[in-house]
Formats: structure tokens, sequence, C-alpha cells
């Protein structure tokens, strides 16, 4: 599922011979025909076009907006949980006080402070994106650092930082990732909200938001324009979270 | 240089509870110390404390004449090793057999990287194990080869010392037999200082040069092993020895 969507999305200027920006005032809000599969918007731009474009928009900051938090969040747990103590506690204290600040919130904070767009979303999920792999991770690693297995690596003379990144990091990576497939779903519907409330992709960039958003005023005569990108939403949301389920049952017969 | 292990006057607190209470023990070189004592007694931490794995917050340490100190040298890392009571949970699952041999040949440079497949099966063929089971998980094994590879990994690094703490105790009453006698085997081979960690006087009988029993963070009895089982000097020895269960003989 998740492959055909990357390929639509890697492939899109092979694939259609629109330009996702590309207005034709001469043909607009036409539906499905042989020549433009899903039909035309209200600026006439290709539907089926501005779709795939979109993936490429949403999937590529989804993947990247992740990046960051997912090395951190590992990074901090493994240390407060395998280290505990004012480690543990400052970890703590972070992610307490930053979940205290609904998302959405932040967001729009950031995009005041820094210009909605992209940027606002890397922002934001460096900041709070950790949060949810540091706790994970935080709590797996403090049960694995009393097992006994780590205590022979101890004995054997290892320094930390080896037993953290040989020992530690193989056992939580499983988790962190099943986490990081839910986590890429929560964050899609991020993006996708703050393209429909305007402080998210700027237009014309095609996102599924946006076009969700714009297709708003015709949803009564041409339902297809905010339906095919919610759709296009809940089928990554789909796809990704098959992934985690899949791989956390593969890991778990192991 | 001789590898006689010194304890003396650890003490060990675990938040306000005492662990270990000024705690005095000495194991000659290349003999076998049981410790026996009930559960709680305080027989773990001490084997913890000669394997650095917690620090006493009194006494000291002494292992061939140095004394230990929190933060231990490479080589003494390598003097002492210790195996596990608890076989399912001493190997990293996510590691073959081949990586958890080769960490500690490769730490300590005991052989030359390209040396190090073989020296994993020498160890492998020590402990009685295949070689094809250096590409395997942990989790393919049973509890007693498992403990066999715990083993092989303690004395791949060529200790001193070996700490055995309850070893056997997890294991079915035939798998522990063999394993007993491949330590006790190994412990002739490589000339090694045990401290061996049970609750059981059937093991401790049969591996021990000296027993010492432990109460409530003391050492209440250092005796030889023949004086121990024939005349307990501590009362309390006598009720641990007295409290082993017996087969019941039925008259017929």
């Amino acid at each position: 599922m998740l492959l055909l969507l990357v390929s639509l999305a890697v492939f899109a200027p092979l694939i259609s011979r629109y330009q996702p920006a590309a207005q034709n005032l001469a043909d607009i809000l036409r539906p499905s025909s042989a020549n433009h599969w899903l039909g035309t918007d209200q600026l006439g731009r290709d539907l089926f076009t501005r779709l795939i474009y979109a993936a490429r928009t949403d999937l590529r900051i989804m993947i990247l907006a992740e990046i960051l938090p997912f090395c951190t969040g590992i990074f901090l747990g493994m240390l407060a949980g395998y280290y505990g103590k004012w480690i543990d506690a400052l970890v703590t204290l972070m992610t307490n006080t930053l979940i205290a600040f609904p998302f959405y919130l932040i967001v729009i904070v950031v995009a005041f402070a820094s210009g909605a767009g992209e940027r606002g979303i890397y922002i934001t999920f460096a900041l709070v994106g950790w949060i949810v792999f540091a706790r994970v991770v935080k709590g797996l690693s403090a049960s694995l650092r009393k097992q006994e297995w780590v205590a022979s690596a101890k004995v054997l003379g290892l320094p930390d930082s080896r037993i953290l990144l040989f020992h530690i990091l193989p056992n939580v990576l499983p988790q962190a990732i099943v986490v990081l497939m839910t986590d890429m779903v929560g964050l899609l519907v991020a993006i996708v909200t703050l393209g429909y409330l305007g402080i998210g992709i700027a237009p014309p960039t095609p996102d599924w938001g946006t076009m969700i958003s714009e297709g708003q005023t015709f949803i009564y005569s041409k339902w297809w324009l905010s339906t095919i990108p919610g759709f296009a939403v809940v089928y990554t949301g789909i796809a990704l979270s098959l992934i985690g389920d899949g791989l956390a049952d593969l890991w778990r017969r192991k | 240089m001789s590898d006689a292990l010194q304890i003396k006057n650890i003490t060990v607190n675990y938040g306000g509870f005492i662990a270990l209470n000024q705690v005095n023990l000495q194991i000659d070189a290349h003999t076998t110390l049981g410790l026996v004592g009930e559960s709680g007694s305080g027989k773990s931490t001490l084997a913890k404390v000669v394997a650095g794995l917690v620090t006493p917050d009194e006494g000291e340490v002494r292992f061939s004449e140095q004394v230990l100190r929190k933060r231990r040298t490479r080589m003494q890392h390598k003097a002492i090793q210790m195996v596990f009571q608890n076989p399912d949970a001493s190997l990293n699952p996510k590691h073959t057999v081949r990586q958890i041999l080769s960490e500690g040949l490769l730490f300590h440079h005991i052989v030359p990287r390209s040396q190090l497949m073989d020296r994993c099966r020498e160890l492998l063929a020590l402990v009685h194990l295949d070689e094809d089971a250096l590409v395997r998980y942990p989790y393919a094994f049973s509890g007693g080869q498992r403990q066999r590879i715990a083993i092989a990994r303690a004395i791949s690094v060529e200790p001193n010392l070996l700490i055995a703490d309850e070893p056997t105790s997890a294991l079915d009453v035939s798998v522990q037999l063999s394993v007993l006698e491949l330590l006790h085997r190994l412990k002739e081979k490589l000339n090694l200082t045990m401290l061996f960690i049970s609750h059981d006087m059937g093991v401790i009988n049969a591996v021990c040069d000296t027993v010492a029993v432990m109460r409530q963070g003391r050492i209440i009895e250092v005796s030889p092993k023949e004086q121990f089982f024939l005349h307990p000097k501590a009362d309390y020895s006598y009720q641990l020895l007295s409290a082993v269960p017996r087969m019941p003989i039925f008259n017929r």
C-alpha cells in the first residue's frame, strides 16, 4: 500500500503530464474524464496531478520532520532509562513541561514566530516530537538495564557508550520503529490539518489539507474535490499503521 | 602474583537497608569458596561488589594484591568474570552466539581478529556445544545450553576469578549436574579461583573447598568443607544443613 503511494509520489512528474499548479480556467470543476482522471478543481488544475504531487509534499515533510525527533527521542530516552537519577529527572521534567502545551497551540505560536509553512512544522516537531519516543525508549531502557546481559557487559568492562549502542539500542529500536509508524500517522494528520487551517503548506504548493479546504466550497456539487484527498490521508494512515502492526508482530515472534 | 581475593569490612546500604554489614572474607588462590545463606542474606550483593557492579559504601576489595576501586582498569575487569543465575536473561536476545563470544575477545584483545572465529569455536567446544551454534540467537537454546554459552563468554577473556551466582538454580536437576561438572572441569583446567554462590547444600558439597555462611548481611561462619558438613560452628549453619529436604523413606 505504502509502496504504491511512495512510487506515485516519487515518480509524479513521470506519471502525470500536467503541472500541479498549472491553471486552465477554460476547464474548471470538470468531473472524471479520460484527460483528467479525477477531474479538475476550481482553477482548472488536474486533481490527480495535485493529489500525487501533494503526496510528495506531505510524505516528504512527514519523513523529514520525524528524523530529528526520532533520533533525539531515542538518545534522550536511552540516557534517561539507562542512567536514571538526575538525567531521568531532567528528561521527565522536559517531557512533562512540553506535553502540557497542546501540539496545535505550539504550531500556531511557532507559525507566528517563523512564518507559516514547512519550517513551522519542522521546528514544532523538533521541539515536541521526540517526547513520545523518549518515553517509550526510557521505559524500555530502564527495564533492560536491570537485565543480566547488561550486567555481564559491565563485568566484561565494556564502556557505557558501547553498552548503550550495541546492547540497549538494538533492543529498543524495534519498539521505537513501531511507535514511529503510529506517530507518522499523527504527524500526517497534523500536516493536513494545518494545511486545512491555512497555517501549514502555503498554496499553490499542493497539499492534501489545502485541497480539502479548497474543495469544501463545492462539497455539495463536486464532492470528490475534498473527498479524494481525504481518502488519500486515510489510505496513508492505514498503510503506516499496518506496517507498524506487521513489524510489531514480526519482532514479537522473534 | 597470587590470585587470592580479600574482602575487607565491606558495607553496602540500599537506601537505609543494610545489605552487607562489615563483611570480611578471603578466598585463597585457585580454590573454590561456596557462599551459602537464605534469600536476602546478601550473597548476590557480595558477588556484585566483587564483580564491580555495586560500589560498597565502606571497605575494600583486593584481588591479586591490588585494591579494586570504583573505576577498574581493563586488566582488573578482565580478571574477574561472573556467571549469572538466570540463563534466560544473561544473553542479549539480539546478539548471535558469535557476537556474544567475540565481544570480550575483541575488547580485551585476547586474540587478533583473524583468529576470532577459531577462538569462538574452541570456546564452544570447551562447553560442549557444536560450532553451528555460532550463527544462532539465544532463544534457539535450552536453559542449560544458554548457561553454557554464558560460561563460555565468562571464560573467553581468560579470567583469574570466576563468580558463579547460583548458576544451576534455574536449571533442571539433570542439566544441573552437567553444568556443575563443566564448571569443575574448567576450574581445574584454567586454574581459576572461584566464588560459588548457592543455596543448594548438595551443590556446595560437590564443588567447594571452603564454605562461608551468610545471614542478614553478615558472614557468620567460614570453614573448610569437611568441617562445615560434619561439625558446623554456627547454630544457623546447623539449621541450614538440617533444613535440606531428604527423600522420605516409607516402611512397607
